[in-house]
């Protein structure tokens, strides 16, 4: 019961600290790069995975999910990334007559989201 | 709103949605086993209809409740309640295990399912007369 209660403090810990960096980093990148196209969200989607994708590599997958795994996984890049936004702003595209733009932001976040998993799994050493 | 308001109802809304993400996962490996990320789906499919219908019936209503509430709403509770990462994690876990197909199953069923649960949601928001506050 105690160790439950942990777990679920590590992972609305984690989980708050990652929904403020993407909502920093989503609003500097549309700063930077404007709001004609979902930029913020594709940067922290694929930063996102190329971090999971490490630690999936240098940890491996826990057979009971671990404090760390908790914390980091499940609670601070479960909640910097996102998949709520991608589909309202690629739904919002498509809606606003830019199909190929819709189009665009779902290749590229599909295609770097396993790239950059693969790329950080590869960097970490690669367990399974 | 000033901006240290925003970001600690964006971070509260966030702990709050990955909190439930995580007992959607416990609950969904308990009932559904653990062979494929069913949890991961299933909470990106509802987040995806919760955002929206926030996004259609808060453009209904730009001065109602909802719209105060929207970065607790929709930067924290769908951003958090929804990831990213696990579902790339589960689709690359896939490949390492040598179930490539099983992978590009993941992919090819959840993207068409987290966007038809944006329009259903929007849909919803539309439909529901001109009460929406």
């Amino acid at each position: 019961m105690g160790q439950g209660i942990a777990n679920v403090l590590l992972v609305a810990l984690g989980g708050a600290i990652g929904g403020m960096g993407r909502f920093a980093m989503s609003n500097v990148v549309a700063r930077w790069l404007g709001k004609a196209f979902p930029w913020g969200t594709l940067v922290v989607n694929a930063t996102g995975a190329l971090a999971a994708g490490w630690l999936l590599g240098s940890q491996g997958v826990p057979g009971t999910p671990d404090a760390l795994w908790l914390f980091t996984v499940a609670g601070l890049l479960g909640g910097y990334t996102t998949v709520s936004s991608f589909s309202l702003q690629t739904l919002e595209l498509w809606q606003g007559g830019q199909a190929g733009r819709a189009a665009f932001n779902i290749s590229a976040t599909l295609l770097l989201g396993i790239s950059m998993a693969a790329l950080g799994w590869l960097l970490a050493g690669g367990h399974a | 709103m000033n901006s240290l308001k925003t970001y600690l109802a964006v971070g509260l809304g966030s702990g709050l949605g990955s909190v439930l993400r995580y007992g959607v996962s416990l609950a969904s490996q308990a009932v559904l086993g653990s062979h494929f990320p069913w949890g991961t789906l299933i909470v990106n499919v509802l987040g995806s209809g919760l955002i929206g219908w926030i996004a259609a019936t808060a453009l209904r209503a730009p001065r109602g409740q909802l719209a105060h509430w929207h970065p607790f709403l929709v930067a924290g509770f769908c951003g958090g309640f929804t990831t990213f990462s696990v579902f790339s994690l589960e689709s690359l876990y896939f490949i390492t295990l040598g179930q490539a197909w099983l992978g590009l199953l993941y992919v090819l069923v959840s993207l068409p399912l987290w966007l038809l649960a944006a329009m259903a949601g929007e849909r919803l928001a539309s439909r529901r007369g001109f009460t929406a506050e």
